[in-house]
């Protein structure tokens, strides 16, 4: 728009990423001497020894990271649950963490009143599109062009209303996920590397390569098909969607049922790692973080969002959390979440926040 | 459906329609719409002939826009009926109309803000790809063919349009005047046999609003795509238009061509106000 020749010469600070480099770069500097300086050796048990730590002893660093990386696709597999109800609506729906515990319960629920696995994965799954019809029709029709607040708060009734109706059909004690009839593997591989030994767990194994195959599936729905571009496009606006022939109730229901889908897969990962509760849905709210660093509107965001919290918790609970007694997992991820909100607001990944004034 | 809009032709209905241009394709009769106790419009009834540019003025709140909107299903009015390509749409839903060939663009521009110029006018083809979503996923086989001949579509549109450097940018990014003209294209991309236009111009410099007009123009004699817009710059309506309906406080005061509409008194005085 400028001629080139005018312009001033860049300012280098403007860009995110030379800032937050160069505030890593001093706040290195800066631990670097506190250690020196320091007489008791707390700083040096902050900023030295963690990485003395890593470096001595590398097969714990990696069975670390192995934990965090299988964490954080699990992490991630929520994350995406949200991300594609807030592509395509626009708001943030409480209720995914729910969805989980209500499908995880539904196929467990099914199969203990002798329904065989496989079959019971197929009618939990009829039973997802029902929940996506319903909520579609009593939910979100009368909701059209309304606010994104009020979808909102419709998601906290739809949450509450899966709670109560949960634990009145499945009872609200811990159910065991049926992993073994759906052939999900058990046990560990030891890997004798780096002069230690290093154990996986296989249906870790598992949880990672169902989890990104899926990923990579909704990527390229999302990306390439007509109706993916019909998702992205009512977000954006309801009536220039309906104006191009886009039928809201149609979409909604898709959205909908994919996000049942997911929260399924993503049931059945986690019940095998811990087992089937509403606990879960705790867990579930993790995703939050996981999506103001990866961007509310990205599924590669959702990944990495969720790597890098799932990673970062590990690392943070096994080399910093002894410093202070443990138990840091818990609020590390939003304490993460919180520094992104300072530099970044739209996440790693998101679409960037534009407003013409 | 598949057909392009310049090939596809009306039934003949109303009778009492002269075809000096062509025939109804869309009549609207005795439409009253009413928002609780507030009347948007009122018993109106005018009809747009295939191939024409039809214009609809009047002062500000006169029901303009209510009126496209009950044309494209957002309204549904309580009384009278309209009648599309010869068949009676009673509470047609806009994806309907959509489907049916109507195209429309927005007072206050409606685009998908964080996709690129590119990605919204590809949302125009919805309806017109049919392939299955699995082979779209993979970009392969039928579906990769049916994708670059809509890209092929879209390309066109872009050039007619003269929007060929903004095509990869996310148009909440772009000045006002090209996010109208990329609405336009979206409508385009539907290959609409009636295309509503809701204050094309509204917000627009001079020369922007000569490329409208140009544009406008072009579509209705190169695709024979029939336009009803809605316009306030009294200078554009007369060039642009054919027909001209005049409403006030959600009524018709005057229906002929420009220079009849011009001479009208009722619309002298809707538009200056009369001395009492």
């Amino acid at each position: 728009m400028t001629d080139a020749t005018l312009r001033p010469a860049p300012n280098l600070l403007a860009n995110g990423w030379v800032k937050a480099a160069l505030i890593l770069a001093a706040i290195v500097a800066a631990a670097m001497v506190a250690a020196k300086l320091d007489g008791s050796g707390t700083a040096y048990k902050v900023f030295i020894d963690p990485f003395v730590q890593m470096v001595e002893l590398p097969d714990l660093l990696v069975q670390t990271l192995w934990e965090g990386l299988v964490t954080g696709v699990l992490y991630a597999l929520i994350a995406l649950g949200f991300v594609l109800i807030f592509k395509a609506s626009g708001v943030f729906n409480f209720a995914q963490g729910i969805m989980v515990v209500f499908a995880a319960l539904t196929l467990v629920g099914l199969h203990e009143k002798g329904v065989p696995a496989f079959l019971a994965v197929i009618l939990t799954l009829g039973v997802m599109f029902v929940l996506a019809v319903t909520i579609e029709r009593m939910v979100l029709r009368p909701l059209v062009n309304q606010p994104d607040i009020i979808l909102f708060m419709a998601t906290f009734g739809i949450t509450y209303f899966l709670i109560g109706f949960g634990e009145s059909v499945f009872g609200g004690n811990p159910k065991q996920m049926i992993a073994e009839q759906l052939y999900l593997p058990k046990g560990a591989i030891d890997l004798n590397i780096l002069g230690g030994r290093v154990s996986l767990q296989k249906i870790d194994i598992a949880a990672a390569v169902i989890a990104s195959i899926m990923i990579a599936a909704l990527a390229l729905f999302f990306q390439y098909t007509r109706i993916g571009r019909a998702l992205r496009a009512v977000a954006d606006s309801h009536k220039a969607a309906l104006s191009v022939g886009i039928s809201l109730n149609q979409i909604w229901v898709i959205v909908w049922f994919t996000a049942g889908i997911v929260a399924l897969i993503t049931g059945i990962m986690w019940g095998a790692r811990s087992d089937v509760s509403f606990a879960l849905e705790i867990v579930a709210l993790k995703a939050l973080p996981v999506l103001i660093l990866g961007g509310f509107t990205s599924i590669p965001g959702a990944i990495v969002g969720g790597l890098i919290i799932g990673i970062g918790e590990k690392l943070g609970e096994f080399y910093w959390g002894p410093l202070i007694g443990g138990g840091i997992e818990s609020w590390l991820a939003y304490f993460i979440a919180l520094g992104f909100l300072l530099f970044r607001p739209q996440g790693l990944f998101g679409d960037k926040i534009i407003e013409r004034i | 459906m598949n057909a392009t809009a310049m090939n596809l032709t009306g039934e003949p209905i109303a009778a009492k329609a002269e075809t000096k241009k062509g025939e109804v394709l869309l009549a609207v009769e005795n439409i009253s719409l009413r928002f609780g106790g507030v009347k948007a419009i009122t018993d109106v009834s005018f009809d747009i002939r295939k191939g024409e540019v039809r214009a609809i003025i009047g002062p500000n709140g006169a029901g303009k826009t209510s009126m496209l909107n009950c044309i494209n299903g957002f309204y549904h009015p309580q009384e009278g009926q309209i009648t599309y390509k010869g068949v009676r749409r009673p509470r047609v839903k806009p994806h309907q109309a959509a489907a049916d060939g109507i195209a429309r663009t927005f007072q206050n521009v409606a685009l998908f803000k964080g996709m690129s110029t590119l990605d919204n006018i590809m949302t125009g083809r919805t309806l017109k790809m049919h392939r299955n979503f699995f082979w779209q996923a993979l970009r392969h086989g039928p579906a990769m063919t049916e994708e670059i001949e809509h890209r092929k579509k879209v390309e066109d549109i872009i050039d007619f349009l003269q929007i060929q450097h903004i095509r990869k940018l996310p148009v909440g990014k772009l000045p006002y005047g090209l996010q109208k003209r990329v609405e336009l294209g979206r409508a385009l991309a539907m290959e609409p046999e009636l295309l509503l236009l809701d204050e094309p111009m509204a917000g627009m410099n001079l020369e922007e609003k000569e490329d409208m007009c140009r544009f406008i123009l072009d579509v209705n004699s190169e695709f024979g795509t029939t336009i009803a817009l809605i316009e306030h710059d009294m200078g554009v309506v007369m060039d642009l238009s054919d027909r001209v309906v005049v409403l006030e406080y959600g009524r018709k005061i005057a229906d002929g061509t420009p220079a009849e509409v011009k001479a009208d008194q009722k619309v002298i005085d809707a538009y200056l106000g009369v001395a009492h």
